[in-house]
Parts: structure tokens; sequence; C-alpha cells
């Protein structure tokens, strides 16, 4: 079978193969080798070695701005799961029109970013103009604009990703549970919270990811305004390589730092959460 | 017994209702859009909560000026057209190279995988400057051209969903019509394909999430003054000095979301099932 199969690998796996490497891997390889270098475009690169990583750090606003999105991780992260975990908690239970309110939850999903930012660009500027204020006052207008829209676009998502959890709990379990006299918060403590890990895991993967790398929301929505202050770190990223000619260089080494970044987190989020799965089994 | 049950009526009643009103609240934003899209551009900034009354309305008029300043159909239908044609790509051509990589396992097959793996990591930012610039080289700036460009980016997460689907496939089926004297190819298409085909509808429909939202890649890489799609059409309503026509603004917004309304009610239970399965992949 295999040997039979193998001489088709020009029909089956070549043409896949040579995209991918040209649209992703050559562009990757060669992009980090750029971060080493002084260029305008790809062809005219000179190897200057680490000269690009000490700038970036002593670049503020980049300093601002890594900052920023990493706080702005952690509490969509936390905000998201929480609230999915509770909808879905409820979502799951007997009631009338189920299904009418997952669909309502989940729709904003299907949104693109850039739609999602002008919607909340109307809505939250205009309540803001009870207190005078609006998105772009201060960069923290920006930032909590921010995660209210993310927690509106993706509650749905993880929202169905812990209801799928939730209903594969084995039915005796939680009946034993409730025989044996717990209460329903225990139940949702000992039993509930336990068996639903891995739907946790995905959904901590996938808001970590996410706010990390958000991108159209924070175009659509503040621009980075006022002066750069809600700017998260791919527009920032975005900005230095189309924004500021001569920077393409540091443009390059901050999308290096930006991928070290993303794959830490992912990284250890994955560890981490390999072995809490673990502990559920034994 | 008796009473327990009427506690439990009243008590899912309430949670009816709580959820009723939340429902409404969640679907606000989308609602103030499709009230502001009927207003006259001074009073969508000023009163965005008020209902367009006698003064305000503004008829279709609000539409009539998006579609124009947008090109909003021309961006509409290539779109659809980049999303249906990438998606058919992608899915054909990953398809083959995931049965491919399970079947035929040695070194290459597997550095592949797991370079499949690694591009899900990276985030688009590290490519996206030698991307644009060699796509550039490439001449890849067509609708056509974006396809490809897409198959590149696209093959990583979904060959690797293919191949957490497939293995679910019986080897068995596929060495008997080796034994009977069928083709790689025939078995491909004749035996896999047809098993494959609940997967190829769930990887179909999250591709197709991701690149009619997409908004980056084709405006770094699609040769704008021809082909524009519906999210960047939307962003170049953002004038150079970040002023934007609220009126055209709103009506466009809400011309946006009426084909994803769309696509959510015909292929409801596909997307959460694409959801689900994603999850559990990812």
């Amino acid at each position: 079978m295999n040997r039979s199969v193998q001489k088709y690998f020009p029909i089956f796996l070549l043409p896949t193969l040579i995209v991918f490497t040209v649209i992703f891997l050559a562009p990757f390889i060669l992009g980090i080798y750029l971060s080493f270098c002084k260029f305008t475009t790809i062809t005219d690169a000179v190897w200057i070695g680490f000269f690009n990583y000490p700038r970036l750090f002593e670049d503020i606003i980049f300093r601002h701005s890594f900052w920023y999105t990493v706080s702005f991780t952690i509490v969509t992260m936390m905000l998201i799961n929480v609230l999915a975990f509770f909808v879905a908690l409820a979502l799951t239970k007997k009631l009338r029109g189920k299904n009418f309110f997952r669909t309502v939850f989940f729709i904003p999903n299907l949104i693109g970013g850039i739609i999602l930012g002008y919607i909340w660009q109307l809505l939250l500027n205009g309540l803001l103009t009870f207190v005078g204020r609006t998105l772009t006052s201060s960069g923290k207008y920006g930032f909590w604009g921010l995660v209210f829209l993310l927690c509106w676009q993706q509650i749905g998502y993880m929202m169905i990703i812990y209801i799928a959890g939730i209903q594969n709990i084995p039915w005796e379990l939680t009946e034993a549970a409730k025989i044996d006299g717990a209460t329903y918060w225990q139940r949702i403590r000992h039993v509930v919270i336990p068996m639903v890990m891995p739907a946790f895991n995905v959904c901590t993967f996938l808001t970590l990811t996410n706010g990390l790398k958000l991108f159209d929301q924070n175009l659509a929505l503040t621009h980075g305004a006022p002066s750069r202050m809600s700017e998260m770190l791919a527009l920032n990223i975005y900005n230095t390589f189309y924004g500021r000619p001569g920077y393409e260089g540091v443009g390059q080494a901050k999308a290096v730092v930006f991928f070290l970044l993303v794959a830490t987190i992912a990284l250890i989020q994955h560890r981490i959460t390999l072995s809490k799965e673990v502990k559920v089994t034994e | 017994m008796n009473n327990e049950k009427k506690k439990n009526n009243r008590y899912s009643f309430f949670l009816n209702l709580l959820f009723f009103i939340i429902s409404i609240g969640y679907l606000y934003p989308v609602i103030l859009i499709l009230l502001n899209s009927f207003k006259k551009k001074a009073y969508i900034s000023k009163s965005p909560f008020s209902i367009p009354f006698s003064e305000m309305f503004f008829g279709i008029n609000n539409y009539i000026n998006g579609v124009e300043k947008t090109g909003f159909f021309q961006a509409l239908g290539w779109s659809f057209f980049i999303t249906i044609a990438s998606v058919i790509v992608i899915v054909f051509c990953c398809s083959m190279a995931a049965w491919y990589i399970i079947r035929v396992k040695n070194l290459g097959t597997k550095i592949f995988y797991v370079l499949c793996l690694f591009s899900m990591i990276v985030p688009f930012q590290m490519v996206m400057y030698p991307l644009s610039k060699l796509s550039n080289i490439l001449r890849l700036n067509s609708p056509l051209g974006i396809v490809i460009v897409y198959l590149g980016f696209g093959s990583g997460v979904t060959i690797f969903m293919f191949i957490g689907l497939l293995k679910s496939i019986p080897l068995e089926i596929e060495e008997a019509a080796m034994i009977d004297g069928c083709s790689p190819l025939q078995i491909f298409f004749r035996i896999v394909l047809p098993m494959m085909k609940p997967m190829y509808i769930t990887v179909s429909i999250l591709q197709a999430m991701w690149i009619w939202n997409d908004y980056l890649l084709p405006y770094l890489i699609l040769d704008l003054k021809k082909y524009k799609t519906i999210p960047v059409a939307i962003q170049y309503l953002r004038g150079g000095y970040g002023s934007i026509d609220m009126g055209a603004m709103m009506g466009v917004l809400v011309l946006a979301i009426i084909p994803i309304v769309i696509f959510y009610i015909l292929c409801q239970k596909y997307i959460i099932e694409g959801v689900i399965s994603g999850a559990v992949k990812g």
C-alpha cells in the first residue's frame, strides 16, 4: 500500500507542498533573515546583525502596546471563558427558547472584525457622549471598548464548545452526585467543571491567541487613536512597516518578537492544560 | 412533588424571560446600526439612540450613497468569488495531501506534518511583509492569484484537520480495493472522497468564515484599484484623516451583515458542527 501510493507523490502532495513552501515557509525564513537586515524592499537587504532588536526595546510605543496587548489578552481570556461557561450552563437546561438564544449568542461570530469595529464605534461613542468622552479620549476607553467588542463576538463561539463539553458528560455521573446529596453548586464544582476541562483548554487556547493577534477590530474601532495609545501589537507592527519609511527592519524584528510571544504562550498553555487533563482522568 | 414542579416551572419561566431580555440586549448593536441606516448623516453621531422620525428620516439614501462610494456590489462579487474558489482549492488539495501523509509514512511526510502544525501558531504579521513583496514579484495580485495565497496559508490548519478526521476511516476497505487492482487515484476518488463528505462540509465552512471576513491579506495583496473585498471596501470609507461618512457607513454595514445572516440560516447545523469538531481537533 505504502509504496504504490508513494509513486503518486507529484499528484497528491507536490502542488500543496510547493504552494505551502512559497507562500508560508519562504516568507517565514525570509522574515527571520530580514529582521537582522536594513532594507526598504526585500531585494536590497543589507545584513546589520542584532542592530534592529535593541531599537525596538527603546521604542516607548512598542513597549506600551506590548503590555497593552498582554493585559488585554488576560482580561478577555478570563471574561470570555467565565461568561461563556455560565451561558452554556444555562442553555443546556430545559429551556423553551434554548435554540433561539444559542443562535443569538453565536451570530456575532460570523461578522468580520472590520464590520464589528464600526458597529461598536457607533454604539460606544454614543454612550460615551453622555459623559462627554469618546472612544479616543484616552487609551483606556479604547481598551475597554475592545474588551466589550471581543466578548460580544466570542462568547457565542466558546459557548458552543462548552455546550458540547457539558452534553458529553455522562448522565449517570451527575445523577449519582445528586443521589449522594451534592448541591447544585457542588455538582458544578466537582462534576461539571472537571469534566469540561478539555473544552476549557480549547477555549483558553483560542481566546489567548485571538486576543494576542487582534488586528481588524483594533483598526476599525480606534485605529490606535489617541496618538497610538490604543494600538495593539499587530497594529503596531503594521504601522511600523507601512507608516514609517526606513523602519522596515525594526518592524520585522518586532514581528519576530511577536511571533515568539504568541508561540511561547501557546506552548506554555498547551503544557499546563495537558498536565491538568491527565489529573482529571486519574 | 407537585409543589416542586410548580417551582421548577416558575424558575424556568424567569430564566426564559431573563435570557429573552439578554438576547434583545445582545442584538441591540445590530438593531442600532439598522435604525441609524435610515437617518440623515448629521443625526447619526449627534443622536444615535433616537428613532429615525420625520426630519431625521433619510429613506434609503444612505444605502445608495454607501453602495456608490464603496462599489459594494462589485466587492460582494469578488468576496464571493475569492471565498468560493479558495475554499474549493484548499479543500481539494489539502484532503489529497492529508491522505497521502497518513498513508505514506516516511521522514518527508512527517516533517511536512510538523511544519503544518507549526504554521498554525505563526501570526500573520510575522510573514506579512516578505509575503506581500513576494506575491507582488510573483504577480499574485489578482483574485485568482490570491486563491493560491490562501491555499498556502490555509493548508497548515486544513491538512491538520483532515488528518484528524481521516484517522477514523478504516484502512481495510482501501486495502481490499488495492488487492482488487484499484490505483491510488481510484481509491482516493471512488472510496475515500465519498466517505469524507461530511468532513468536507465541516472544513469548508470553517475556511469560508475565515476567508470571507479576512481583511489584511486581500488589502495587502490585491490590486486595490481593480479588486476589493467587502471588508476592504468598508475600511475604504474611512477617509485620509480618519473622517468617516457615517451615513454611507451605516448603509454598507447593514448590507454586509445580510449575506452573513442568510449564510447562517442556511447552514446553521453545519456551522455549529464545524465549530465543535474544529475545536476538538484544535
